[in-house]
């Protein structure tokens, strides 16, 4: 049993999954099983968006998402451009909203961000007019991931509902995370997490979710495996005592993989450490779904960019 | 509101019967006939012209779905913010390359339908040649296209209501009018 497609959208912006309602997920889940089959034909675009403007505006580095979101716009026969902060103003010292004014100020219809600190997409969506979409903000939220990785498990397994998926690893700083736990739970999925204690924020449980020390404990029976990348760049502190102990407690091995359920697919949002948190051998595996979540993510934004364009927005609510 | 109905099951029957037998008389090769409907009536129409002709030939010609959604002339500016068309699904079995297709729908009346039809088969390869079937002409166009094979011809006011109901759809079968009443 899944929720009936909503009509349409209410927001002019996707900000996170938070303000999003289950039959709006389904609308957009929906509307990436249409657009995927662009892909696949001789002409890989329509011109649903021409006219519009995107800008990408990528404050922090990013090559899958920024280049997935620039394959959509293309597709959708949108124009855009994209912005990152070396070589810019931004590195001359300007803040966002001045950034974002004069971009705005180019009149363009989107503008998708992806920002350090938390919050930053919500605050510009309400003093801009252009649709906002939220490309990963701090460690908050990355509501097209958790919209493709959903897009996925439906793919392979037909629903959310009733689903056990296990999200291992550094649940800290990760902004993937929160939206899918977001997203799954408000499609009726139960959410078990999984990682080192210096690792795990105390309001994994508060939101719901199974908190387990021990992965196998997590993956035991689970329909989905989730691997969350170990942010080596963020490890300054080290919050685990080496990456070979982490590999020893927390990675996905084919031996560990056996205790999930028959068929359980396994996911990671990219890019992989191999050897860190996923084995080789689980990663180009037969249960592995993770190039499959890489072409998803395209149909993903093209259903959300098609979703919200349409004429003069209101703002969204809160 | 005045409704009057112009056809019943049995009435809508016939009429497609007609059609195919047009379709047919039309095709040189019919081994190249490829059936297209336009999302959301136009594909049971497909269907049912497809067993017709298999009927008449032995030949069942395939039959696809086309949605033109995305090819549409008021999605983006032309519509209030937010409020995008919901997609249906576009299933072609099979390839429309150097296919005589003949696209189906229910009801033409301004053209502007056919238009996106058009340009969303294009994107999706080079036919032979496209033709028009239609159960219901209302008139009132505003490009210039003309269908090829038509069951009805309903002369209408720009204000009223020409509705096809097809028991896949809709539970019911038939095509109405329905007349804004003054005074």
């Amino acid at each position: 049993m899944s929720v009936a497609p909503a009509r349409r959208l209410r927001g002019k912006d996707l900000v996170g999954i938070d303000p999003l309602t289950a039959p709006e997920i389904q609308l957009i889940l929906d509307t990436a099983d249409e657009m995927a089959k662009i892909a696949e034909r001789p002409i890989k675009k329509v011109p649903a968006l021409r006219g519009k403007t995107v800008v990408n505006l990528f404050l922090e580095p990013s090559t899958r998402t920024r280049f997935s979101f620039e394959m959509a716009e293309k597709r959708l026969s949108a124009d855009s451009l994209s912005f990152s902060s070396s070589g810019t103003s931004v590195e001359k010292g300007e803040t966002l909203l001045d950034t974002a004014r004069n971009l705005e100020a180019m009149q363009p219809d989107f503008i998708v961000m992806r920002h350090r600190y938390a919050g930053s997409p919500h605050w510009l969506a309400k003093l801009l007019k252009s649709s906002v979409i939220n490309a990963g903000d701090g460690a908050h939220e990355h509501p097209t991931q958790a919209l493709l990785d959903a897009m996925t498990i439906r793919r392979r397994l037909g629903r959310l509902e009733g689903l056990t998926v296990a999200i291992v690893g550094d649940l800290e700083h990760s902004r993937v995370v929160r939206s899918n736990v977001l997203l799954l739970q408000r499609m009726g999925a139960t959410v078990r997490v999984a990682g080192p204690p210096s690792l795990v924020p105390a309001q994994m449980e508060a939101m719901g979710c199974e908190v387990h020390h021990r992965m196998e404990d997590a993956i035991a029976g689970a329909d989905v495996v989730m691997m969350l990348r170990i942010q080596l760049e963020r490890q300054g502190k080290m919050n685990f005592p080496t990456v070979r102990e982490y590999y020893d407690f927390f990675a996905l091995t084919p031996e560990r993989l056996r205790l999930a359920k028959r068929g359980c697919l396994v996911m990671h949002p990219g890019p992989m450490n191999r050897g860190v948190e996923i084995d080789s051998r689980v990663a180009d595996g037969p249960q592995s779904v993770i190039l499959e979540q890489v072409t998803n993510g395209v149909a993903v934004r093209m259903a959300v960019l098609y979703l919200l364009a349409g004429g003069n927005g209101e703002p969204t609510a809160d | 509101m005045k409704r009057v109905q112009i056809l019943d099951a049995a009435g809508i029957g016939k009429t497609l019967a007609r059609m195919a037998a047009q379709i047919v008389e039309r095709s040189g090769d019919e081994k190249l006939t490829y059936l297209i409907g336009v999302q959301t009536r136009g594909v049971p129409l497909a269907r049912r012209l497809a067993k017709l002709i298999a009927a008449a030939t032995g030949v069942e010609p395939p039959v696809g779905a086309l949605d033109i959604t995305l090819y549409r002339d008021d999605v983006g500016p032309w519509r209030a913010a937010h409020q995008q068309p919901v997609l249906r699904s576009t299933d072609l079995p099979e390839r429309v390359d150097n296919r005589v297709v003949v696209l189906v729908d229910d009801v033409l009346y301004t053209g502007r339908t056919v238009r996106a039809a058009l340009d969303t088969l294009m994107d999706y390869g080079r036919p032979k040649a496209i033709r028009l079937a239609v159960l219901v002409d209302r008139g009132h166009r505003e490009l210039p296209i003309a269908a090829d094979f038509v069951g009805r011809q309903i002369p209408s006011a720009r204000s009223d209501d020409v509705q096809v109901r097809l028991v896949e759809c809709d539970g019911e079968e038939g095509v109405w009018v329905e007349k804004e009443v003054e005074g």
